[in-house]
Protein backbone atom coordinates (compact mmCIF):
# COMPACT_ATOMS: atom_id res chain seq x y z
CA UNK A 1 0.00 0.00 0.00
CA UNK A 2 2.67 1.94 1.01
CA UNK A 3 4.77 1.98 -2.19
CA UNK A 4 2.30 2.02 -4.29
CA UNK A 5 1.03 5.69 -2.33
CA UNK A 6 4.79 6.29 -3.33
CA UNK A 7 4.95 5.18 -7.00
CA UNK A 8 2.09 7.57 -7.68
CA UNK A 9 3.54 10.18 -5.93
CA UNK A 10 6.87 9.31 -7.63
CA UNK A 11 5.21 9.26 -11.12
CA UNK A 12 3.48 12.88 -10.53
CA UNK A 13 7.09 13.96 -9.55
CA UNK A 14 8.07 13.38 -12.86
CA UNK A 15 5.64 14.39 -15.15
CA UNK A 16 5.84 17.80 -13.10
CA UNK A 17 9.62 17.86 -13.85
CA UNK A 18 9.45 17.04 -17.49
CA UNK A 19 6.94 19.24 -17.88
CA UNK A 20 8.47 22.21 -16.26
CA UNK A 21 12.11 21.18 -18.04
CA UNK A 22 10.45 21.52 -21.62
CA UNK A 23 8.57 24.76 -20.50
CA UNK A 24 11.67 26.32 -19.49
CA UNK A 25 13.61 25.06 -22.57
CA UNK A 26 10.75 26.74 -24.63
CA UNK A 27 10.81 29.99 -23.31
CA UNK A 28 15.13 29.89 -23.57
CA UNK A 29 14.28 28.88 -27.23
CA UNK A 30 11.94 31.55 -27.84
CA UNK A 31 14.25 34.37 -26.00
CA UNK A 32 17.64 33.34 -28.07
CA UNK A 33 17.24 35.20 -31.05
CA UNK A 34 16.63 38.68 -29.70
CA UNK A 35 19.15 37.64 -27.01
CA UNK A 36 21.61 37.34 -29.02
CA UNK A 37 20.94 39.68 -31.98
CA UNK A 38 19.97 42.45 -29.81
CA UNK A 39 18.39 44.08 -33.25
CA UNK A 40 15.47 44.21 -34.83
CA UNK A 41 14.59 41.01 -37.84
CA UNK A 42 13.37 42.98 -40.32
CA UNK A 43 14.41 46.75 -40.46
CA UNK A 44 11.65 48.77 -42.36
CA UNK A 45 13.31 50.86 -44.93
CA UNK A 46 10.38 53.86 -44.75
CA UNK A 47 11.80 56.48 -42.25
CA UNK A 48 9.01 58.30 -40.09
CA UNK A 49 8.60 61.77 -40.83
CA UNK A 50 8.49 64.02 -37.86
CA UNK A 51 5.79 66.28 -39.21
CA UNK A 52 5.86 70.12 -38.28
CA UNK A 53 2.41 71.83 -39.21
CA UNK A 54 2.91 74.98 -39.89
CA UNK A 55 0.81 77.69 -38.54
CA UNK A 56 -2.76 79.06 -39.66
CA UNK A 57 -1.85 82.63 -40.60
CA UNK A 58 -5.18 84.51 -38.67
CA UNK A 59 -6.24 87.78 -40.23
CA UNK A 60 -8.17 88.98 -37.24
CA UNK A 61 -6.90 92.74 -36.80
CA UNK A 62 -7.53 95.54 -39.33
CA UNK A 63 -5.50 98.44 -38.92
CA UNK A 64 -6.51 101.74 -41.18
CA UNK A 65 -6.62 105.58 -42.04
CA UNK A 66 -9.14 107.77 -42.96
CA UNK A 67 -10.24 111.39 -44.29
CA UNK A 68 -13.11 112.83 -44.38
CA UNK A 69 -15.50 116.28 -42.72
CA UNK A 70 -16.32 116.59 -38.92
CA UNK A 71 -19.36 119.09 -38.34
CA UNK A 72 -18.26 120.98 -34.77
CA UNK A 73 -21.57 122.49 -33.30
CA UNK A 74 -21.21 125.92 -33.99
CA UNK A 75 -17.54 125.75 -35.01
CA UNK A 76 -17.80 124.56 -38.67
CA UNK A 77 -16.95 122.19 -40.93
CA UNK A 78 -13.67 121.05 -41.03
CA UNK A 79 -11.30 118.37 -42.65
CA UNK A 80 -10.45 115.18 -40.22
CA UNK A 81 -8.11 112.95 -40.23
CA UNK A 82 -7.62 109.86 -38.55
CA UNK A 83 -6.52 106.57 -37.57
CA UNK A 84 -8.42 102.98 -36.38
CA UNK A 85 -7.41 99.75 -35.35
CA UNK A 86 -10.11 97.12 -35.01
CA UNK A 87 -10.30 93.32 -33.69
CA UNK A 88 -12.89 91.25 -35.35
CA UNK A 89 -13.69 89.04 -32.53
CA UNK A 90 -16.18 86.98 -34.36
CA UNK A 91 -17.54 87.34 -37.93
CA UNK A 92 -20.64 89.80 -36.74
CA UNK A 93 -19.12 91.56 -33.58
CA UNK A 94 -15.32 93.72 -33.74
CA UNK A 95 -13.97 96.21 -31.19
CA UNK A 96 -11.84 99.22 -32.31
CA UNK A 97 -10.29 102.13 -31.02
CA UNK A 98 -10.14 105.23 -33.40
CA UNK A 99 -8.13 108.80 -32.94
CA UNK A 100 -9.24 111.27 -34.69
CA UNK A 101 -7.96 115.21 -35.41
CA UNK A 102 -9.45 118.60 -36.82
CA UNK A 103 -8.78 122.18 -36.72
CA UNK A 104 -11.97 124.04 -35.88
CA UNK A 105 -13.07 127.30 -37.68
CA UNK A 106 -14.50 130.13 -36.30
CA UNK A 107 -18.30 130.66 -35.23
CA UNK A 108 -20.59 132.99 -37.17
CA UNK A 109 -20.48 135.34 -33.87
CA UNK A 110 -16.80 135.61 -34.14
CA UNK A 111 -17.10 135.99 -38.37
CA UNK A 112 -19.91 139.08 -37.51
CA UNK A 113 -17.21 140.31 -34.75
CA UNK A 114 -13.74 140.48 -36.45
CA UNK A 115 -12.25 141.34 -33.73
CA UNK A 116 -13.21 138.87 -30.90
CA UNK A 117 -11.31 135.59 -30.80
CA UNK A 118 -13.47 133.06 -28.20
CA UNK A 119 -10.67 130.29 -28.28
CA UNK A 120 -6.74 130.72 -28.95
CA UNK A 121 -5.04 129.29 -31.80
CA UNK A 122 -4.29 125.45 -29.97
CA UNK A 123 -7.53 125.14 -27.94
CA UNK A 124 -8.98 125.05 -31.94
CA UNK A 125 -7.98 121.90 -31.93
CA UNK A 126 -10.40 119.14 -31.86
CA UNK A 127 -8.95 115.63 -31.13
CA UNK A 128 -11.23 112.48 -29.88
CA UNK A 129 -10.38 108.94 -29.61
CA UNK A 130 -12.99 106.28 -28.67
CA UNK A 131 -13.29 102.57 -28.02
CA UNK A 132 -16.19 101.40 -29.87
CA UNK A 133 -18.02 97.45 -30.45
CA UNK A 134 -19.27 97.37 -33.87
CA UNK A 135 -21.83 94.77 -35.14
CA UNK A 136 -22.01 93.70 -38.98
CA UNK A 137 -25.32 93.98 -39.76
CA UNK A 138 -25.81 93.23 -43.32
CA UNK A 139 -23.32 90.61 -44.71
CA UNK A 140 -23.05 90.30 -48.51
CA UNK A 141 -21.62 90.67 -51.71
CA UNK A 142 -21.91 93.73 -53.91
CA UNK A 143 -21.55 93.65 -57.31
CA UNK A 144 -19.91 95.80 -59.87
CA UNK A 145 -21.09 94.62 -63.50
CA UNK A 146 -20.87 90.90 -63.11
CA UNK A 147 -17.93 90.87 -60.30
CA UNK A 148 -19.07 90.42 -56.84
CA UNK A 149 -17.33 92.05 -53.88
CA UNK A 150 -17.46 90.71 -50.09
CA UNK A 151 -19.23 93.98 -47.80
CA UNK A 152 -20.46 94.70 -45.25
CA UNK A 153 -22.78 97.31 -43.42
CA UNK A 154 -22.33 97.88 -39.96
CA UNK A 155 -23.40 99.72 -36.93
CA UNK A 156 -21.35 100.95 -33.98
CA UNK A 157 -21.67 102.73 -30.76
CA UNK A 158 -18.76 103.69 -28.40
CA UNK A 159 -17.56 105.56 -25.40
CA UNK A 160 -14.20 108.17 -25.61
CA UNK A 161 -12.80 111.57 -24.73
CA UNK A 162 -13.18 114.71 -26.85
CA UNK A 163 -10.49 117.34 -26.37
CA UNK A 164 -11.40 120.71 -27.39
CA UNK A 165 -11.42 124.61 -26.75
CA UNK A 166 -9.09 123.10 -23.79
CA UNK A 167 -11.21 120.43 -22.13
CA UNK A 168 -11.71 117.11 -22.35
CA UNK A 169 -15.42 116.03 -22.62
CA UNK A 170 -16.74 112.72 -22.09
CA UNK A 171 -18.15 111.90 -25.29
CA UNK A 172 -20.45 109.63 -26.52
CA UNK A 173 -20.19 107.99 -30.44
CA UNK A 174 -22.75 106.33 -32.65
CA UNK A 175 -22.40 105.37 -35.92
CA UNK A 176 -22.46 103.24 -39.31
CA UNK A 177 -20.50 102.21 -42.32
CA UNK A 178 -20.20 100.19 -45.19
CA UNK A 179 -17.17 97.86 -45.52
CA UNK A 180 -16.29 97.01 -49.40
CA UNK A 181 -13.81 94.12 -49.36
CA UNK A 182 -11.99 94.08 -53.13
CA UNK A 183 -9.69 91.64 -51.09
CA UNK A 184 -9.42 89.16 -48.34
CA UNK A 185 -7.17 91.94 -46.60
CA UNK A 186 -7.80 94.95 -47.96
CA UNK A 187 -11.01 97.00 -46.58
CA UNK A 188 -12.77 100.06 -47.99
CA UNK A 189 -14.88 101.68 -45.71
CA UNK A 190 -17.26 104.63 -45.72
CA UNK A 191 -18.90 106.01 -42.25
CA UNK A 192 -20.89 108.49 -40.89
CA UNK A 193 -20.63 109.00 -36.99
CA UNK A 194 -21.86 111.16 -34.44
CA UNK A 195 -19.64 112.30 -31.04
CA UNK A 196 -21.94 113.27 -28.58
CA UNK A 197 -20.83 115.35 -25.19
CA UNK A 198 -21.45 118.30 -23.67
CA UNK A 199 -20.34 121.57 -23.51
CA UNK A 200 -20.15 125.08 -22.01
CA UNK A 201 -17.68 126.51 -24.69
CA UNK A 202 -20.00 129.26 -25.46
CA UNK A 203 -21.21 130.02 -21.53
CA UNK A 204 -24.61 127.02 -20.90
CA UNK A 205 -24.33 123.70 -21.09
CA UNK A 206 -25.37 121.97 -24.01
CA UNK A 207 -25.85 119.01 -25.71
CA UNK A 208 -23.59 118.60 -28.67
CA UNK A 209 -23.69 116.63 -31.93
CA UNK A 210 -20.54 116.77 -34.40
CA UNK A 211 -21.32 114.58 -36.90
CA UNK A 212 -18.22 113.05 -39.24
CA UNK A 213 -18.54 111.51 -42.66
CA UNK A 214 -15.06 109.58 -43.67
CA UNK A 215 -13.78 107.56 -46.11
CA UNK A 216 -10.93 105.10 -45.35
CA UNK A 217 -8.56 102.79 -46.32
CA UNK A 218 -7.56 99.97 -44.11
CA UNK A 219 -5.36 96.33 -43.98
CA UNK A 220 -6.10 92.74 -42.08
CA UNK A 221 -3.33 91.10 -40.84
CA UNK B 1 16.39 108.75 -49.60
CA UNK B 2 17.30 107.12 -45.98
CA UNK B 3 13.13 106.78 -46.13
CA UNK B 4 12.99 105.72 -49.59
CA UNK B 5 15.27 102.91 -49.30
CA UNK B 6 14.41 101.89 -45.70
CA UNK B 7 10.46 101.46 -47.05
CA UNK B 8 12.13 99.51 -50.11
CA UNK B 9 13.69 97.50 -47.49
CA UNK B 10 10.12 96.92 -45.34
CA UNK B 11 8.48 96.35 -48.99
CA UNK B 12 11.44 93.65 -49.10
CA UNK B 13 11.44 92.39 -46.12
CA UNK B 14 7.09 91.64 -45.81
CA UNK B 15 6.86 90.44 -49.85
CA UNK B 16 9.95 87.40 -48.56
CA UNK B 17 7.71 86.94 -45.66
CA UNK B 18 4.68 86.61 -47.58
CA UNK B 19 6.48 84.46 -50.14
CA UNK B 20 7.95 82.62 -47.24
CA UNK B 21 4.37 81.25 -46.11
CA UNK B 22 2.68 81.01 -49.40
CA UNK B 23 5.18 77.55 -49.78
CA UNK B 24 4.05 76.20 -45.99
CA UNK B 25 0.54 75.74 -45.54
CA UNK B 26 -1.20 73.05 -43.29
CA UNK B 27 -2.63 70.38 -45.69
CA UNK B 28 -5.36 68.36 -44.09
CA UNK B 29 -8.06 65.98 -45.75
CA UNK B 30 -11.85 66.17 -45.56
CA UNK B 31 -13.22 63.15 -43.56
CA UNK B 32 -16.32 64.15 -43.28
CA UNK B 33 -18.86 63.23 -45.93
CA UNK B 34 -18.68 66.89 -47.77
CA UNK B 35 -17.56 70.78 -47.11
CA UNK B 36 -18.84 73.38 -47.99
CA UNK B 37 -17.15 76.52 -49.47
CA UNK B 38 -18.41 79.32 -48.98
CA UNK B 39 -17.31 82.91 -51.13
CA UNK B 40 -16.80 84.85 -47.67
CA UNK B 41 -15.53 84.39 -44.47
CA UNK B 42 -19.33 84.50 -43.03
CA UNK B 43 -22.64 82.34 -42.65
CA UNK B 44 -24.15 85.03 -44.89
CA UNK B 45 -21.71 84.44 -47.88
CA UNK B 46 -23.00 81.74 -50.21
CA UNK B 47 -21.80 78.42 -51.22
CA UNK B 48 -20.58 77.89 -54.28
CA UNK B 49 -18.58 74.47 -53.86
CA UNK B 50 -18.15 71.54 -52.19
CA UNK B 51 -15.34 69.43 -51.53
CA UNK B 52 -15.85 65.33 -51.32
CA UNK B 53 -14.77 63.40 -48.50
CA UNK B 54 -10.94 61.68 -49.00
CA UNK B 55 -9.74 64.91 -50.60
CA UNK B 56 -6.53 67.23 -49.75
CA UNK B 57 -7.33 70.68 -49.19
CA UNK B 58 -4.69 73.60 -47.93
CA UNK B 59 -5.04 76.05 -45.19
CA UNK B 60 -4.47 79.82 -46.13
CA UNK B 61 -5.63 81.42 -43.69
CA UNK B 62 -7.79 82.18 -41.17
CA UNK B 63 -10.53 85.13 -40.15
CA UNK B 64 -12.44 85.22 -36.78
CA UNK B 65 -14.12 81.27 -37.03
CA UNK B 66 -13.27 80.76 -40.89
CA UNK B 67 -10.79 79.61 -43.01
CA UNK B 68 -9.85 80.06 -46.12
CA UNK B 69 -8.79 77.06 -48.09
CA UNK B 70 -7.76 76.00 -51.78
CA UNK B 71 -8.71 72.50 -52.96
CA UNK B 72 -6.34 70.07 -55.35
CA UNK B 73 -7.99 71.49 -58.08
CA UNK B 74 -7.52 75.17 -56.77
CA UNK B 75 -10.88 75.86 -56.06
CA UNK B 76 -10.31 78.77 -53.01
CA UNK B 77 -13.23 79.20 -50.71
CA UNK B 78 -14.06 79.73 -46.89
CA UNK B 79 -14.98 76.92 -44.37
CA UNK B 80 -16.40 77.50 -41.12
CA UNK B 81 -14.35 75.94 -37.80
CA UNK B 82 -17.38 73.47 -37.12
CA UNK B 83 -16.14 71.52 -40.50
CA UNK B 84 -12.28 72.25 -40.48
CA UNK B 85 -12.54 70.35 -37.36
CA UNK B 86 -13.31 67.48 -39.06
CA UNK B 87 -11.22 67.28 -41.43
CA UNK B 88 -7.41 64.40 -41.02
CA UNK B 89 -4.12 65.95 -40.19
CA UNK B 90 -0.93 64.37 -42.58
CA UNK B 91 -0.72 62.12 -39.33
CA UNK B 92 -4.32 61.06 -39.31
CA UNK B 93 -5.40 63.00 -36.30
CA UNK B 94 -8.51 65.30 -36.42
CA UNK B 95 -7.67 68.77 -36.66
CA UNK B 96 -7.18 70.64 -33.35
CA UNK B 97 -6.90 74.60 -33.21
CA UNK B 98 -5.99 75.00 -29.92
CA UNK B 99 -9.35 76.97 -29.29
CA UNK B 100 -8.94 78.94 -25.37
CA UNK B 101 -11.32 77.37 -22.67
CA UNK B 102 -11.06 77.90 -18.90
CA UNK B 103 -7.69 75.95 -18.27
CA UNK B 104 -6.06 78.47 -20.45
CA UNK B 105 -7.58 81.13 -18.68
CA UNK B 106 -6.22 80.04 -15.14
CA UNK B 107 -2.53 79.45 -16.95
CA UNK B 108 -2.53 83.41 -18.44
CA UNK B 109 0.61 85.00 -19.02
CA UNK B 110 -0.54 88.55 -20.39
CA UNK B 111 -3.69 90.73 -20.08
CA UNK B 112 -5.40 93.70 -21.37
CA UNK B 113 -8.56 95.00 -20.61
CA UNK B 114 -10.66 98.43 -21.30
CA UNK B 115 -12.69 99.28 -18.45
CA UNK B 116 -15.14 102.37 -18.37
CA UNK B 117 -17.02 103.55 -14.60
CA UNK B 118 -17.77 106.19 -12.34
CA UNK B 119 -14.83 107.88 -10.32
CA UNK B 120 -16.65 110.33 -7.88
CA UNK B 121 -18.95 111.20 -10.12
CA UNK B 122 -16.74 111.83 -13.35
CA UNK B 123 -16.96 109.59 -16.40
CA UNK B 124 -13.80 107.04 -16.04
CA UNK B 125 -11.84 105.36 -19.01
CA UNK B 126 -9.47 102.21 -18.33
CA UNK B 127 -6.44 100.83 -20.03
CA UNK B 128 -4.42 98.14 -18.37
CA UNK B 129 -2.24 95.30 -18.92
CA UNK B 130 -0.87 92.41 -16.62
CA UNK B 131 1.89 89.99 -16.65
CA UNK B 132 1.26 86.79 -14.43
CA UNK B 133 3.72 85.56 -12.38
CA UNK B 134 2.16 82.64 -11.43
CA UNK B 135 -1.48 82.51 -11.63
CA UNK B 136 -2.08 83.74 -8.16
CA UNK B 137 -0.07 86.94 -8.81
CA UNK B 138 0.47 89.39 -11.57
CA UNK B 139 1.77 93.10 -11.91
CA UNK B 140 -0.30 95.85 -13.89
CA UNK B 141 0.09 99.21 -15.31
CA UNK B 142 -3.15 101.22 -15.52
CA UNK B 143 -3.85 104.08 -17.15
CA UNK B 144 -7.10 106.41 -16.46
CA UNK B 145 -8.52 109.29 -17.78
CA UNK B 146 -11.86 110.83 -15.31
CA UNK B 147 -13.47 113.50 -16.96
CA UNK B 148 -15.55 115.69 -15.03
CA UNK B 149 -17.66 118.44 -14.75
CA UNK B 150 -14.84 120.73 -12.84
CA UNK B 151 -11.29 119.23 -14.15
CA UNK B 152 -10.25 116.22 -15.92
CA UNK B 153 -7.62 113.89 -14.02
CA UNK B 154 -5.14 111.44 -16.03
CA UNK B 155 -3.98 108.67 -13.77
CA UNK B 156 -0.58 106.56 -14.47
CA UNK B 157 -0.01 103.75 -11.66
CA UNK B 158 1.42 100.26 -11.21
CA UNK B 159 0.05 97.96 -8.85
CA UNK B 160 0.78 94.13 -7.78
CA UNK B 161 -2.41 91.85 -7.84
CA UNK B 162 -3.21 88.87 -5.59
CA UNK B 163 -5.66 86.29 -7.28
CA UNK B 164 -5.89 83.35 -4.35
CA UNK B 165 -8.93 81.79 -6.59
CA UNK B 166 -7.38 81.74 -10.46
CA UNK B 167 -9.08 78.30 -11.30
CA UNK B 168 -11.99 79.57 -10.71
CA UNK B 169 -14.50 81.12 -13.34
CA UNK B 170 -15.24 83.89 -11.14
CA UNK B 171 -12.20 84.48 -9.52
CA UNK B 172 -11.66 87.70 -7.37
CA UNK B 173 -8.94 89.30 -6.53
CA UNK B 174 -7.23 92.86 -4.70
CA UNK B 175 -4.93 95.36 -6.07
CA UNK B 176 -2.59 97.34 -3.89
CA UNK B 177 -0.96 100.40 -5.85
CA UNK B 178 0.80 103.42 -6.46
CA UNK B 179 1.10 106.31 -8.97
CA UNK B 180 0.64 109.94 -10.12
CA UNK B 181 -2.85 112.09 -10.81
CA UNK B 182 -2.77 114.71 -12.54
CA UNK B 183 -5.66 117.07 -11.97
CA UNK B 184 -6.33 119.74 -14.35
CA UNK B 185 -9.47 122.27 -13.83
CA UNK B 186 -12.13 123.15 -16.64
CA UNK B 187 -10.90 125.92 -18.71
CA UNK B 188 -14.21 128.03 -18.34
CA UNK B 189 -13.89 128.19 -14.35
CA UNK B 190 -11.75 130.40 -13.04
CA UNK B 191 -8.27 130.07 -13.91
CA UNK B 192 -6.81 127.21 -11.21
CA UNK B 193 -3.31 125.55 -12.26
CA UNK B 194 -2.65 122.54 -12.78
CA UNK B 195 -1.22 120.09 -10.66
CA UNK B 196 0.67 116.69 -9.76
CA UNK B 197 -0.29 114.54 -6.90
CA UNK B 198 1.00 110.90 -5.81
CA UNK B 199 -1.81 108.97 -5.49
CA UNK B 200 -2.21 105.54 -3.68
CA UNK B 201 -4.91 103.05 -4.04
CA UNK B 202 -6.56 99.73 -2.93
CA UNK B 203 -8.94 98.09 -5.12
CA UNK B 204 -10.63 94.50 -5.20
CA UNK B 205 -13.02 92.96 -7.76
CA UNK B 206 -13.50 89.77 -10.13
CA UNK B 207 -12.41 88.77 -13.27
CA UNK B 208 -15.65 86.62 -15.13
CA UNK B 209 -14.18 83.84 -18.08
CA UNK B 210 -16.87 84.29 -21.01
CA UNK B 211 -15.47 82.67 -23.92
CA UNK B 212 -12.46 82.03 -26.05
CA UNK B 213 -10.10 84.92 -24.68
CA UNK B 214 -12.30 87.18 -23.07
CA UNK B 215 -13.00 88.08 -19.78
CA UNK B 216 -15.22 90.39 -17.68
CA UNK B 217 -14.08 92.51 -15.15
CA UNK B 218 -15.81 94.51 -12.10
CA UNK B 219 -13.49 96.20 -10.02
CA UNK B 220 -14.10 99.21 -6.84
CA UNK B 221 -11.19 101.41 -6.03
CA UNK B 222 -10.80 103.10 -3.29
CA UNK B 223 -7.72 106.33 -3.97
CA UNK B 224 -5.85 108.48 -1.50
CA UNK B 225 -4.47 111.59 -3.22
CA UNK B 226 -1.61 112.75 -0.87
CA UNK B 227 -1.92 116.23 -1.78
CA UNK B 228 0.22 119.19 -0.71
CA UNK B 229 -2.71 120.49 1.72
CA UNK B 230 -3.29 119.54 4.94
CA UNK B 231 -5.95 116.39 4.61
CA UNK B 232 -5.39 114.08 1.81
CA UNK B 233 -7.98 113.13 -0.35
CA UNK B 234 -10.15 110.05 -0.85
CA UNK B 235 -11.90 108.96 -3.97
CA UNK B 236 -14.47 105.86 -4.94
CA UNK B 237 -14.17 104.57 -8.48
CA UNK B 238 -16.44 101.81 -9.83
CA UNK B 239 -15.81 100.28 -13.14
CA UNK B 240 -16.53 97.73 -15.46
CA UNK B 241 -15.08 96.45 -18.52
CA UNK B 242 -13.52 93.54 -21.00
CA UNK B 243 -10.09 92.00 -21.42
CA UNK B 244 -8.84 89.55 -23.78
CA UNK B 245 -5.88 87.22 -22.30
CA UNK B 246 -3.17 85.15 -24.07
Amino acid sequence: MESRIRSIFLRAMQTLLVGMASLLSHTLLAQEPVSTQGEQVIVPELERRTIQEPKIDTEDFEVGVYAGALSVEDFGVNPVYGARLAYHVTEDIFTELTVGTTKTSKTSFELLNGSIQLLTDDERNFTYYDIGLGYNLFTGESFFGKRAFNSDVYALGGIGNTHFAGDDHFTWSIGAGYRFLPNDWLAIDIRVKDHIFSSDILGVNKTTHNIEVVGGLSIFF
Amino acid sequence: MRTIIFFLLVAQFLLAGSALAKEDFLEVTIADPYTELHTGPGRAYPIFHVIDRGEKIKILKRKTDWFKVRSAKGVEGWVHRNQMEQTLTASGQKLDFNEATLEHFTKRRWEMGLLGGDFDGAASLSLYGSYYFVPQLSVELLGTQAIGNFSSNLILSTRLVAHPFPEWRISPYFALGTGIIDTTPKATLVSTTDRQDNIGHVGVGADVYLTKRFVLRLEYTNYVVFTSRDENEEINEWKAGFAVFF
